[in-house]
């Protein structure tokens, strides 16, 4: 008996396996392709811009003998498509090529800003699930009263106010007029240094050394940006999360536990948000990815040294290599929030097994 | 007598007996702006709409100075009588320029949206319909322009195709169509098995004739939402683009750029980043508003 079922099970079971080891490669295609469409639409982005890029390396006063000499070296009398493998080859060594402002390669650079982006952005996220889940859940269960209405409103002035005039706003209310917070930059300059540690995120770097004055310091400096994003963040989430409980709270089961007197409290959180938890990670996910766009402008407003702010200096300069090289970071850190929050989302609903 | 002829007017617009197609389009038309008008923040919304397309008609009756016309002397002035908003730093009134930037955004937005809805419907309702690998292969190509966020990519074309408002256009279109074309696809692959659609290509209509004239009508209203909805981060994408000095040029007059360049003289004239500032919020949100009664009323599945 036992031997019988065992034996009918495994093969079962091996299925089970195999597909989901294709579902897997089938996401990796995916994954491919896309990370392939994002180089192609860099590299033709590159090609497309009306600056030759050899006068942009010597300068227009170089010879025709040394223009034809760096023509040549840069690959220009390439076909296309050679030119895009190359391209590829260097993508794959992380060689993006040299800014022109920076005089640094573009990797470094990179490199060096990218973690003040990651942390003003990480913690945007933050401010925005944990005001805005709650604030969807409780206007979708006090739906049409006017909790309900004041957070449709709150969200809509969220999606609708420009985020760059939102944070020139704040610097001219609460630095220039109150001087409550910093102007510009992650820290004050006499602070500048002083931690320097494994994460590179001031704030938790501060903490692990114990200079509670930088992370003060660091603190005041994040806090207004991070809650300007932290702000479009929960304008979306709530949004969102408000029509999946109001899609939960729809089904029977609410109804059954209702029948069997469970208070609203249990059935709103101990049931209809469990249901949810899955689909909401995946919106704090795109919420991240959304994030991304916003840091551009804020970080140009408050002069944070990060990833949005050397993007637009490049493009101010013109310093192609530097511009391109941050679009596809931004593309890959997108593709890569995705197909973690897709990977977790299968991990977690039984349903996509 | 008028109150008459306009009670007669609603009764033959409310029957629901056509006796023409004309009657039965023109009932649809009022039940909508009768819904309309019965959400009060939908109506505010359309009215600000509204009153965007008639500023920027209107606009050399509206304003009371030149706004491109420099005069030093004049040099960043608080609001006052005679500049309803102040000046800016070469002297030019802010208001008149606020309402000509009324039809840089206009402009923008209406000529995405002229470009990006076909283009969207055509590529979406052709992956649909045809299924496949043509499917595939068109669903792929519009992830690939999804999975950046969108200014980034904007950023990048217009980078590429170097500042001005026409290139400013093109790289926000780059960005807006993806989401029309997922909708386009979702849409007619719900009606794609239906027995109509069926019906017509026994009698052998071809693939553009039943895309046309037959998915295009029941596509339309979840269309024309979602391009509403788009207008406001449409703007808000134009607004972000002139603020980064990449949309419409000087001396044109464009309201993210006027915010951009006020932040100079952020201290001794507030007006000049706080009006224009507004003005992109108002219709924004105003799009917003607009968008979302729309859904209320047209598409009651998703409310």
């Amino acid at each position: 008996m036992s031997i019988s079922q065992t034996s009918a099970i495994a093969p079962k079971r091996a299925k089970a396996a195999l597909g989901g080891l294709r579902k897997v490669a089938a996401s990796f295609a995916v994954i491919l392709t896309t990370l392939l469409g994002l180089l192609v639409i860099t590299f033709v982005v590159g090609r497309m811009v009306p600056a030759d890029p050899v006068i942009a390396v010597i300068g227009d006063q170089a010879d025709h003998d040394t223009y034809e000499r760096v023509y040549k070296e840069m690959g220009l009398d390439q076909p296309l498509y050679v030119q895009f493998a190359t391209y590829l080859g260097n993508v794959a060594q992380l060689n993006f090529g040299q800014s022109h402002v920076t005089k640094n390669p573009v990797a470094s650079d990179l490199a060096r800003v990218f973690p003040a982006t990651l942390e003003l952005a990480t913690l945007a996220t933050i401010i925005g699930a944990v005001f805005g889940i709650p604030l969807g859940i409780i206007s979708a269960v006090r739906k049409g009263t006017w909790v309900d209405h004041l957070a449709r409103v709150v969200g809509l002035l969220g999606h609708s106010t420009p985020i760059f005039w939102l944070g020139t706003i704040v610097i001219l209310v609460f630095y220039a007029k109150f001087s409550l917070i910093p102007g510009s930059g992650r820290l004050d300059i006499y602070n500048e240094g002083l931690v320097e540690g494994p994460t590179n995120s001031i704030l938790i770097d501060a903490v692990l050394a114990s200079e509670w004055e930088v992370f003060w310091d660091a603190l005041l400096h994040v806090a207004a940006p991070a809650l300007i994003l932290g702000y479009a963040a929960m304008a979306y989430l709530s949004r969102m999360s408000r029509s999946f409980m109001l899609e939960q709270l729809r089904q029977e089961y609410v109804l059954t536990a209702k029948a069997k007197g469970l208070g609203q409290r249990a059935i709103v959180w101990r049931h209809a948000f469990r249901n949810i938890r899955v689909q909401l990670l995946t919106i704090v996910a795109l919420a991240y990815c959304g994030l991304l766009d916003g840091t551009v402008l804020i970080e140009t407003v408050f002069a944070w040294p990060g990833l949005g702010q050397y993007l637009t200096s490049a493009l101010f300069f013109a310093d192609m290599n530097a511009v391109l090289g941050s679009v596809l970071l931004i593309g890959i850190i997108s593709i890569a929030i995705n197909l973690l929050s897709d990977l977790t989302y299968r991990f977690l609903d039984p349903r996509t097994r | 007598m008028a109150t008459r002829y306009f009670n007669d007017l609603h009764n033959w617009l409310i029957n629901e007996e056509f006796s023409s197609l004309r009657q039965a389009r023109l009932h649809k038309a009022y039940v909508l702006w009768l819904n309309l008008i019965a959400n009060p923040l939908a109506l505010a919304g359309f009215l600000v709409v509204l009153a965007l397309v008639l500023i920027a008609t209107l606009a050399p009756l509206l304003a009371n100075h030149d706004p491109i016309l420099q005069d030093l002397t004049m040099a960043l002035k608080p609001p006052s009588p005679i500049n309803w908003f102040g000046t800016d730093e070469f002297g030019r009134d802010v208001y008149s320029r606020l309402v000509y930037g009324a039809r840089t955004t206009l402009y923008i937005s209406v000529l995405v949206t002229v470009i990006v809805a076909p283009i969207g419907f055509a590529i979406g309702a052709t992956a649909g319909y045809l299924g496949g690998w043509v499917d595939v292969v068109l669903m792929r190509i519009t992830d690939i322009f999804l999975s950046f966020p969108s200014l980034v990519l904007a950023l990048a074309f217009s980078a590429a195709l170097g500042p001005g408002i026409e290139n400013a256009v093109i790289a926000i279109a780059l960005t807006v169509w993806p989401p029309i074309a997922r909708l386009a696809r979702a849409e007619t692959l719900t009606f794609r098995a239906a027995d109509f659609v069926v019906a017509a290509e026994l009698q052998g209509a071809g693939m553009g004739r039943i895309l046309f004239r037959h998915i295009v009508p029941l596509c339309a209203p979840s269309i024309i939402i979602r391009l509403t909805l788009n207008m406001s981060s449409v703007i808000l994408t134009a607004a972000g683009l002139g603020f980064l000095g990449l949309g419409a040029q000087p001396p044109m007059p464009e309201w993210g750029a006027m915010a951009a360049s006020g932040r100079q003289y952020l201290l001794d004239a507030w007006w000049l980043t706080t009006v224009p500032g507004i003005a992109i919020l108002l219709v924004s949100l105003a799009f917003n508003l607009l968008g979302d009664g729309l859904r209320d009323i047209m598409d009651p599945r998703n409310a």
